[in-house]
């Protein structure tokens, strides 16, 4: 394996970012409000699932990287390791991060670096995710009284996450500012169309940005980890 | 079957005698009833009846192996297991929507499976209790099922068997996913060796199960036969489950729980030991160890998601008027 260290950070990073939100989605399986929603769901975390396989073995085995490393080593954002909440929540988490990604896997497949591969794939099955994620913002927002207020709580709730995923990471050569600028005209554009409003809090905090990326955790992810890598800790060296 | 594709009067009698007889032929021709074809009230109702509670099936089929998706042990397995959980679902979609040709909707089945008017496979209501069952699911739980709907893919209602012959398709892959993954649990560690057995001699009896009572106790098996809606008895397609078994038993390297397993030369099967029937109707009654459990999930799964199914209503209702065609209609 010849990829350098700091590449070693950036695809940690995503491949991270991918592997927590799709096991937060496979947590929906069985317990979605529609049937087309457990399909949709389970194939949004399928195809984040593949994306972390391919970025953690860019680092080394997939499985040790996954189930033997401790929360403190993991380098996702605090936003993709959020609870799943109520449908908005979960969808509000998605059409952040989905955008986000798009944005970035856009910009990384046309750079011709490492990850170009992996991106110039990715960015195909992301622009499903973020398309799925906005027309059911645009159905939660503009639906009833009950869904606009609720997804418009969700909004609001995670949107201290949302500014961490444009602090510089290791190993990534892509313009922060000029990321976070598209990112926020998305998003706005969105939740206009949706008759919600962008919320007012910060984006960024001393614990809320820039610490899941350097392996400070919110405090569910740990149970969640627990959850995760119980089964393969209980049987060191074993193969599945 | 055009011949019967016109309105149906039901004061005719005469008409209705002709209708039948149009039936009858076309299924003693193996030719496929279509929606709009004339049938019998109680052809449609045990078609309604057996195409929902296989529906139904599915869905709830998804909860004990979901049950293991956040505790896959290395992210291949996991991968498998989404893709097979999202084909339930997809499954179910199918089978409701060759429900709905019938004259019903998935609304009203998910109705009468939330309120226990309609039924779904006894064999749900077993918990998974260690990775190793995920195995003995897709393996046995799964075989059993294709033994059962491979025949369906002839069943005499078309939408039906068009239906199987995608799901067998599916399940036929699930099944070998299932048999790898307790090979490797079989040839691995010691422990998982064990976790392996265990679950096989938890889940063999219950699969026997599947295929419904003995052939003297089944009460819609002549007519639905005589249909052509069911191929093979109960008790055949049980035999030719246990003959199929045997065999990959052998190979990987586990035994089945039954001593009176043994190879009968006369009949060229093997004889096998007796099924525990009250232990079948205690669950399919409704006092299985998960039955509560598997309902619960469902309807509060359904009762949560209420608001989000208004909010898309709505939306559409407010978005459909007018030129249409904005294609945001489909959510």
């Amino acid at each position: 394996m010849t990829v350098d260290v700091t590449t070693h950070a950036a695809a940690l990073a995503l491949g991270d970012d991918a592997l927590v939100l799709s096991h937060r989605l496979g947590e929906w399986a069985g317990h979605a409000p529609v049937l087309e929603e457990e399909v949709a769901l389970a194939n949004i975390a399928l195809d984040l699932l593949g994306q972390a396989r391919v970025l953690l073995s860019m680092v080394g085995d997939e499985d040790e990287l996954a189930y033997l490393r401790e929360e403190r080593a993991f380098r996702n954002l605090q936003l993709v390791e959020q609870p799943n909440g109520d449908f908005a929540h979960t969808i509000a988490r998605q059409l952040f991060f989905s955008t986000y990604q798009h944005l970035l896997y856009a910009e990384l497949a046309a750079q011709d670096g490492p990850f170009a591969p992996l991106a110039a794939k990715a960015v195909k099955e992301v622009a499903y995710h973020r398309d799925h994620a906005e027309q059911w913002t645009l159905r939660l927002g503009d639906g009833t009284d009950v869904s606009r207020e609720r997804m418009q709580r969700a909004c609001g709730a995670l949107w201290r996450f949302t500014g961490e995923m444009f602090q510089p990471v290791e190993g990534l050569t892509v313009d922060g500012a000029a990321l976070e600028a598209a990112w926020l005209a998305c998003v706005t554009d969105v939740l206009g169309r949706a008759g919600l409003t962008v919320p007012e809090g910060p984006r960024t905090g001393a614990w809320t940005a820039g610490a899941g990326r350097q392996g400070l955790h919110t405090e569910p992810f740990g149970r969640m980890l627990a959850e995760m890598q119980h089964l393969h800790r209980s049987h060191p060296g074993a193969s599945w | 079957m055009a011949t019967a594709a016109q309105a149906y009067d039901r004061t005719d009698t005469a008409g209705q005698d002709a209708y039948e007889r149009a039936f009858d032929a076309a299924v003693a021709a193996d030719e496929r009833i279509e929606p709009r074809d004339w049938m019998p009230d109680a052809y449609r109702a045990t078609l309604v009846r057996q195409i929902a509670q296989h529906a139904h099936s599915e869905i709830i089929g998804m909860q004990p192996e979901a049950n293991w998706i956040t505790r896959a042990p290395s992210l291949r397995r996991k991968a498998i297991l989404m893709a097979k959980v999202q084909d339930e679902a997809g499954h179910g979609l199918y089978l409701y929507s060759a429900a709905e040709t019938l004259g019903t909707s998935r609304d009203e089945l998910l109705d009468k499976l939330h309120s226990g008017r309609q039924k779904y496979s006894s064999i749900f209501n077993y918990p998974t209790l260690t990775w190793a069952d995920v195995g003995a699911i897709g393996w046995l739980v799964d075989g059993a099922a294709i033994t059962n709907q491979v025949p369906l893919c002839r069943c005499s209602y078309g939408p039906y068997a068009r239906a199987m012959v995608r799901i067998c398709k599916e399940e036929s892959f699930h099944q070998r996913q299932g048999y790898e993954l307790l090979l490797a649990l079989s040839k691995g560690t010691p422990e998982q060796h064990a976790m392996a057995q265990d679950a096989v001699d938890r889940w063999w009896w219950p699969s026997l199960m599947m295929f419904g009572p003995p052939d003297d106790e089944s009460s819609h098996s002549a007519q639905s036969m005589a249909w052509k809606i069911k191929r093979h008895s109960n008790d055949e397609l049980r035999q030719r489950f246990v003959d199929i078994c045997v065999p990959q038993a052998e190979s990987l390297g586990l035994t089945l729980p039954d001593p009176d397993l043994k190879w009968n030369e006369e009949r060229g099967h093997h004889d096998f030991g007796p099924i525990d029937w009250t232990e079948f109707w205690d669950v399919l009654k409704g006092n299985g160890p998960c039955n509560e459990q598997r309902i619960t999930q469902r309807t509060r799964a359904h009762e949560e998601g209420a608001w989000v199914r208004e909010a898309a209503a709505a939306y559409a209702a407010k978005h459909s008027h007018g030129t249409g065609g904005t294609g945001e209609q489909q959510a």
